[in-house]
C-alpha cells in the first residue's frame, strides 16, 4: 500500500514535471500540424532537438548569451520546418510523413556523429548551459521543497512555472488562432483541400505556415527538456518521442485547444505510474526477476504506448474531449 | 578494439559496439566443442563465435567482474592476429599485466580499478603486411568505475587505403550493391503492401528484427546450422506476415478504418514489437553462430568475404524469382492487378482478402531473409530492422511507391548511393546521405522512377 501511494506521488510528481511540458509543447505543435490542418509531422523531436541544442551549442560551445541562444534555435526549428515543407506539402500526405521522420532520425545521427562531436558533444552532449536562466528564479535554487509528497528543488519549480506559463501562452495562442479566419482556412484544408483551392487560397502557403508554427512549439518544448535536464544529449531525441506525444495528443483529443496539455499530463502520469509500481512489483517479488527485471521496466513504457495508440485509434480516435467529426483521419 | 577497416566500413560502428566483451569462459568453450565436432580451425572460430554471443547475454560473465581493458587484433586481409603480447600499465608507469591475443584475435586484461592506464602492444610479433595506423603501438585509456572498456590500435593492412590493389570506388561499389539487394529484399513486401493496401506500413521494419532474431535464436540457442534455421525463420516469418494481416489489417479494413488512422496504428504496432523484442532479446548485438570468422577474398580491385558474395546471389536469386512470380504465375499477376486497380480486380473474379494475404506472408518471409542476411553483415539487433525501415522507405520511394520492380531499382541506388557517399562524408553519417537523397528525389521526380504521376495525389 505505501508502495501504490509512493507511486501516486512519484506519478503525481510527473504530472507537473518538466517532462510533462516537455510532451505537452510537443503535442501542441502536433495539434497544429496533426488535429488542425491534417499534416503528417513525425519528425517533430527534431524540432525539439534544434532548440534544446540552439541554447546549448549557444551558450557552452560558443559563449552567446542564453537569450540569444532561445533566438538561435527557434529559428533554426524555423529553417527547418521551411525545408522540410518545401519539397513535401504539396504532395500526398504520407509523403510528409516518411520525409519527416527521415528527416528527425538524420539529424540525430549527424548530431551524434563523431565529426559533430566539437560543435554538438557527440554521444555525450554538451551540459552546463542553463546556469543563467536558473539564476534568473526569484526565489533560492538549491533549497527543496516538499510538494504532494514529493521533493522538488526550487531550480525545478522554476523550470515548472515558466514552462507551464509557456504552455499556457501557446495554448491561447492556438485557441485565438483557430477561432481567426486563419484557423478557419487551416481546418477546411484538413477537411477538404480541393475545395479551398477552389475558393482561392493559397493552401501551400497556410500549410507551410502551420508547419512553421507548429515546429516553432516544438523547439520551444525542447528548449525547457534541455533546460529540465541541464544538458542536452542526441540520443535524448528519440523519434520514439515524436510518437509519444502523439500518443499524448490522441489521448486528450486532436483538434482541441486542451487536448495536447491534459493528454501529456495524463500520459506521462500513466506512464510513471506503471514505472514506479512495476519495479516496486518487481524489487517485492510480486513480478518474478526472471519473467520482467527491473532494465526493462524503461522499455514496457513503449509497449505500453504502442498498445495505447493502437487501441484509441481503433477504438476511440477522438480521444477523451475530442470530437470524432473533428478528427482528421483519411489520406489524401 | 581493433577491427577490419573493412569491417568498420560495412554497416557502421554499431556493428562493432558489442565485440570487445572478452574472451568466453573456459568452460562454456570446451563444452560447445564437444558438441560440435569439425574441423579444429573452423571448429575453434565457431566456437568462439558462438560462445561470445553467449558471454554477451549472461550477465556477470563479462561486465559485472570489474574494469577491464579489452579488444580484438584483426584486419580484413589476415583474418585475427594471434600471440601479439599485449602490455597494460598505470598512468604512473606500474606494470598491471601482459597478455598474448587469442586465436580470434581478441585480448582482455583485468585491471585493479579505475583510472588512467597505457596500453601498447608488440609491433614486432604482427604478421607481414599488417602494420599500425598512424596514432603508434600505445593508447592513454581513462576507465570508468565498472566499465570494459573497448581499446581500437587501428590496424592498417593496405586494403582500405591506395596500395594493395583494391580501388575503394570500387570496393564501396559492391559493398554497396550488396546492401542495396538487401533492401530490395526487404522492400518488396513493403511495396507490395502499400501497393495493394494502400497502408504505409511503419512496422514492416519489425518484421525484418522478428525474422532475423528468429533465426539466431534456432542457429545460436538450438544450434541448428544457419541455412536451415534461416528456411525454418523465413515460414515463421510468413506466418508472421500472416498474423499482422488476419489480426490486425484485415479487421480494420473491414471496420473502415481510413489509410492515416492505420499509419498511427502501424507506428503504434512498430513501438509495441520494437520495445517487446528489446525486452525479450535484449539491447545487445550478437552474431550467428556460423560463417562469422571469414577472410576476405581477394578479387583484384575489390575484396569480398564470402559469406558477402552468398548474399549478394542469394539477393539476386530471389529477386529474380519475385519478378518471375509476378510476371508468370497466376497469384503474381493477381497481385499486379490488386496493386494496379482495386475494385477491377475484384469486379474481374480476384479474390482480393486471399491476394493481400498472400502478399503479407510474400513480404514477411523476404523481411526475413532480409534480416538474416543484415544480421551476417551487420549483427542482429533489436532495433536493426527500425534503421532499416528509413533506407527502404527511400528506396521505395525512389523507385515509386507501390510499385514492385521500382522498389527493387530504388533500393539498390539507395544501397550503392549510401556506401559510395561515405567516400565524401563520415562513415557514421552515412544513413543521412540515404535519408538526403530521398528528400532531394521529392524535389524532383516525387513519383519515382517508375512511379505513375497519379499515384502522388
Amino acid at each position: 500500500m505505501a508502495d501504490l501511494l509512493n507511486a501516486f506521488a512519484i506519478a503525481g510528481k510527473a504530472f507537473f514535471g518538466f517532462q510533462a511540458i516537455f510532451f505537452a509543447l510537443l503535442a501542441i505543435g502536433i495539434n497544429v500540424h496533426f488535429g488542425y490542418t491534417g499534416l503528417l509531422n513525425f519528425g517533430q523531436i527534431a524540432f525539439a532537438m534544434l532548440g534544446g541544442f540552439g541554447i546549448a551549442i549557444s551558450v557552452s560551445q560558443w559563449g552567446l548569451n542564453f537569450w540569444l541562444g532561445v533566438v538561435i534555435g527557434l529559428v533554426s526549428a524555423v529553417v527547418l520546418a521551411l525545408l522540410l515543407g518545401l519539397p513535401t506539402l504539396r504532395l500526398r500526405a504520407d509523403y510528409l510523413a516518411i520525409v519527416t521522420i527521415a528527416t528527425a532520425e538524420g539529424l540525430r545521427l549527424v548530431f551524434r556523429s563523431v565529426s559533430a562531436t566539437p560543435v554538438t558533444g557527440g554521444t555525450r552532449g554538451l551540459s552546463a548551459f542553463n546556469g543563467s536562466f536558473i539564476d534568473l528564479a526569484p526565489w533560492e535554487t538549491q533549497t527543496r521543497h516538499r510538494v504532494l509528497g514529493t521533493s522538488w528543488s526550487g531550480g525545478e519549480l522554476w523550470v515548472a512555472l515558466v514552462g507551464w506559463s509557456l504552455v499556457a501562452l501557446t495554448s491561447l495562442l492556438v485557441w485565438q488562432l483557430m477561432r481567426s479566419p486563419w484557423g478557419r482556412v487551416v481546418k477546411a484544408i484538413r477537411e477538404d483541400e480541393d475545395a479551398v483551392r477552389a475558393l482561392g487560397k493559397n493552401v501551400y502557403a497556410y500549410k507551410m505556415q502551420a508547419l512553421v508554427l507548429g515546429g516553432i512549439f516544438g523547439a520551444l518544448g525542447g528548449m525547457i527538456y534541455a533546460i529540465g535536464t541541464g544538458s542536452a544529449i542526441p540520443d535524448q531525441y528519440q523519434n520514439a518521442n515524436t510518437f509519444l506525444a502523439y500518443a499524448a495528443l490522441i489521448l486528450g483529443g486532436a483538434a482541441r485547444v486542451l487536448g495536447p496539455v491534459l493528454g501529456s499530463m495524463l500520459l506521462l502520469f500513466i506512464l510513471q505510474f506503471a514505472d514506479t509500481l512495476l519495479r516496486a512489483l518487481i524489487e517485492n517479488g510480486v513480478i518474478p526477476e526472471g519473467l520482467l527485471s527491473s532494465t526493462d521496466v524503461a522499455q514496457i513504457r513503449f509497449v505500453l504506448v504502442g498498445i495505447g495508440l493502437m487501441l484509441l485509434l481503433v477504438f476511440r480516435p477522438q480521444g477523451i474531449f475530442g470530437d470524432r467529426r473533428e478528427v482528421m483521419l483519411d489520406a489524401r | 578494439m581493433t577491427h577490419a577497416p573493412h569491417r568498420a566500413r560495412e554497416h557502421g560502428a554499431r556493428s562493432s559496439a558489442e565485440q570487445g566483451q572478452g574472451a568466453p569462459p573456459r568452460g562454456l568453450r570446451t563444452w560447445r566443442a564437444w558438441r560440435t565436432g569439425r574441423r579444429p580451425l573452423v571448429l575453434a572460430l565457431l566456437v568462439a563465435a558462438i560462445a561470445m554471443a553467449l558471454a554477451t547475454l549472461v550477465p556477470g560473465v563479462a561486465s559485472a567482474e570489474g574494469e577491464r581493458l579489452v579488444g580484438t587484433l584483426q584486419t580484413s586481409r589476415s583474418g585475427p592476429i594471434e600471440g601479439v603480447e599485449i602490455t597494460v600499465e598505470t598512468a604512473d608507469g606500474d606494470a598491471v599485466d601482459s597478455v598474448e591475443t587469442d586465436e580470434d584475435g581478441r585480448f582482455a586484461v583485468d585491471l585493479p580499478g579505475p583510472g588512467q592506464y597505457s596500453i601498447s602492444l608488440d609491433e614486432d610479433a604482427l604478421p607481414e603486411g599488417v602494420e599500425l595506423g598512424t596514432a603508434g603501438a600505445t593508447r592513454e585509456v581513462t576507465v570508468d568505475l565498472g566499465r570494459s572498456q573497448p581499446v581500437n590500435f587501428g590496424l592498417v593492412d593496405g586494403s582500405s587505403g591506395a596500395g594493395g590493389g583494391t580501388v575503394r570506388a570500387v570496393q564501396l561499389l559492391v559493398d554497396g550493391l550488396r546492401f542495396g539487394l538487401l533492401i530490395a529484399v526487404c522492400a518488396v513486401g513493403l511495396s507490395l503492401i502499400f501497393g495493394t493496401t494502400g497502408l504505409t506500413n511503419f512496422a514492416h521494419g519489425e518484421l525484418v528484427t522478428i525474422g532475423a532474431i528468429i533465426a539466431w535464436y534456432i542457429n545460436v540457442r538450438g544450434g541448428v546450422p544457419l541455412i536451415p534455421a534461416t528456411i525454418i525463420a523465413m515460414v515463421v516469418g510468413a506466418a508472421v506476415g500472416a498474423l499482422n494481416e488476419r489480426g490486425i489489417w484485415r479487421p480494420l479494413r473491414k471496420r473502415g478504418t481510413g489509410l492515416i488512422a492505420a499509419l498511427v496504428v502501424s507506428i503504434g504496432l512498430s513501438l509495441l514489437l520494437r520495445y517487446a523484442i528489446q525486452i525479450v532479446y535484449g539491447g545487445f548485438s550478437n552474431p550467428y553462430g556460423d560463417y562469422q570468422s571469414q577472410r576476405a577474398v581477394n578479387y583484384g580491385v575489390f575484396t569480398m568475404t564470402n559469406r558477402a558474395l552468398a548474399s549478394i546471389v542469394i539477393s539476386i536469386v530471389v529477386l529474380v524469382a519475385v519478378a518471375l512470380m509476378l510476371q508468370r504465375t497466376k497469384i503474381g499477376k493477381a497481385m499486379r492487378a490488386v496493386a494496379d486497380n482495386r475494385d477491377l480486380a475484384a469486379s474481374s473474379g480476384i479474390d482480393v482478402n486471399r491476394v493481400i494475404l498472400v502478399v503479407w506472408m510474400m513480404g514477411g518471409a523476404l523481411a526475413t531473409l532480409g534480416g538474416v542476411l543484415l544480421g551476417l553483415s551487420d549483427q542482429v539487433q533489436w532495433d536493426m530492422g527500425f534503421r532499416l525501415l528509413l533506407l527502404m522507405f527511400a528506396g521505395v520511394t525512389l523507385g515509386g511507391l507501390g510499385t514492385a520492380y521500382g522498389a527493387l531499382v530504388g533500393s539498390v541506388i539507395v544501397g550503392v548511393f549510401v556506401q559510395m557517399s561515405t567516400l565524401v562524408i563520415p562513415d557514421d553519417m552515412k544513413y543521412v546521405g540515404g535519408l538526403l537523397l530521398l528528400i532531394v528525389i521529392l524535389v524532383i521526380r516525387p513519383q519515382g522512377i517508375l512511379g505513375s504521376r497519379a499515384r502522388i495525389g
